[in-house]
């Protein structure tokens, strides 16, 4: 019981950290969880985190919080959906309440904007080594299918536009027929 | 009963946004602007603009920014829950039948072709936010005078620290912030 009490609070405090000073939508805050959840607490696997997202993507609603929920749920059940669902949603709710009973002095005032700018840099470092280490451990697997399917998904989100849900079920096809290829393969080399 | 319709507004937002943030921008503006007249276009357009600049994805800023003006606080706890319960559901519905399914081989197959694909989205929204960070609205371009160099310096910076150290990325972000505001103020 106690044991269990210690990883809603770790998850609680966590999640809220990480949403906390989270800037911009669920792509800046997705690396950060999978820094957290996957190579800092080890919680949970890559393979599974990127499994966890594609359901999260799949599913209408705010990818941060989708994903968040995801990790609750696979960390500590229900309870722990809950707990990450709260802990995700509360500093955004708290920061945009007091902001929209200040807006028009915030808008204005100078230095919050240049911090949040000098921040914004940061930002985009933090996501494009995130990026990094994903590309390099699908590359690292050496299977041809898996980097073509990691650039044409680049490429028909980045240059074509193309909608995220048609994306995931592309790969989810191509990677389906070739595991029922691979194993009509089999079965006919053992006859 | 404002409260109700502020609940039924953001319900819908929240069933009906499919791929992130982005794509809510129209049910948002559809729902608090056009249809209820809660704020103006002019207040929408600084909402987007507020939501850039702090946590969280911007239904549920939305949420809590319309949420307050028209309710108070019980407004924004309102809102905020109606965003997030139908995504909240249906979640936790898929992963029910991911667990309970990932080990037949054709979900496992499915699964090995949706993560690179995962992979490749994420790339893509990544280099989105950098081109937005470092040549601003008007987007990529090779006239060196449109990049930010200020923005520029920073991220290469941070970047290599974060390739050689290691460090948590919030020390990141933070210094980038501190060091970044100071040359912007300065400038």
């Amino acid at each position: 019981m106690e044991k269990r009490k210690s990883i809603y609070r770790k998850l609680f405090s966590s999640t809220f950290y990480i949403s906390a000073f989270t800037f911009g939508g669920g792509y800046v805050i997705i690396p950060l969880m999978k820094k957290k959840f996957v190579e800092g607490l080890k919680w949970i696997e890559e393979d599974e985190m990127l499994n966890l997202i594609a359901i999260a993507q799949s599913s209408p609603g705010p990818i941060a919080v989708n994903t968040s929920v995801l990790i609750g749920y696979n960390v500590a059940g229900l309870v722990g959906a809950l707990v990450s669902l709260w802990a995700t949603i509360l500093p955004p709710m708290i920061t945009l309440s007091v902001i929209s009973m200040f807006y028009s002095a915030f808008i204005k005032n100078a230095v919050i904007s240049a911090i949040m700018k000098g921040m914004q840099a940061g930002v985009a470092a933090v996501i494009t080594d995130a990026v990094l280490n994903l590309g390099s451990n699908v590359a690292k697997k050496k299977e041809l299918i898996s980097v073509l399917i990691m650039l044409i998904a680049f490429i028909m989100t980045f240059f074509l536009k193309v909608n995220v849900v048609l994306i995931i079920l592309f790969g989810g096809l191509i990677g389906t027929l070739k595991v029922v290829l691979h194993e009509r393969r089999n079965k006919g080399g053992g006859e | 009963m404002v409260l109700l319709k502020l609940f039924w507004s953001f319900l819908q937002i929240g069933l009906l946004s499919f791929g992130g943030g982005m794509a809510a921008l129209p049910l948002i503006q559809n729902q608090v602007v056009d249809l209820h007249g809660w704020i103006t276009l002019k207040e929408y357009t600084d909402l987007i603009t507020i939501a850039e600049m702090t946590p969280g994805p911007i239904g549920i800023n939305a949420a809590a920014f319309v949420g307050v003006r028209i309710a108070g606080v019980p407004g924004s706890i309102i809102a905020t829950v109606g965003c997030v319960l139908p995504p909240f559901l249906i979640v936790l519905l898929l992963v029910r039948l991911y667990l309970k399914y990932k080990n037949l081989s054709a979900v496992q197959g499915a699964l090995s072709g949706i993560r690179p694909a995962v992979t490749g989205l994420i790339a893509s929204a990544a280099l989105t936010i950098l081109i937005l960070i470092l040549w601003g609205e008007n987007g990529f371009s090779t006239n060196l005078e449109s990049l930010n160099f200020v923005a520029f310096i920073l991220f290469a910076a941070s970047l290599i620290v974060l390739r050689k150290w290691k460090p948590n990325p919030i020390f990141i972000i933070l210094g980038s912030g501190i060091v970044g505001g100071a040359i912007y103020l300065l400038l």
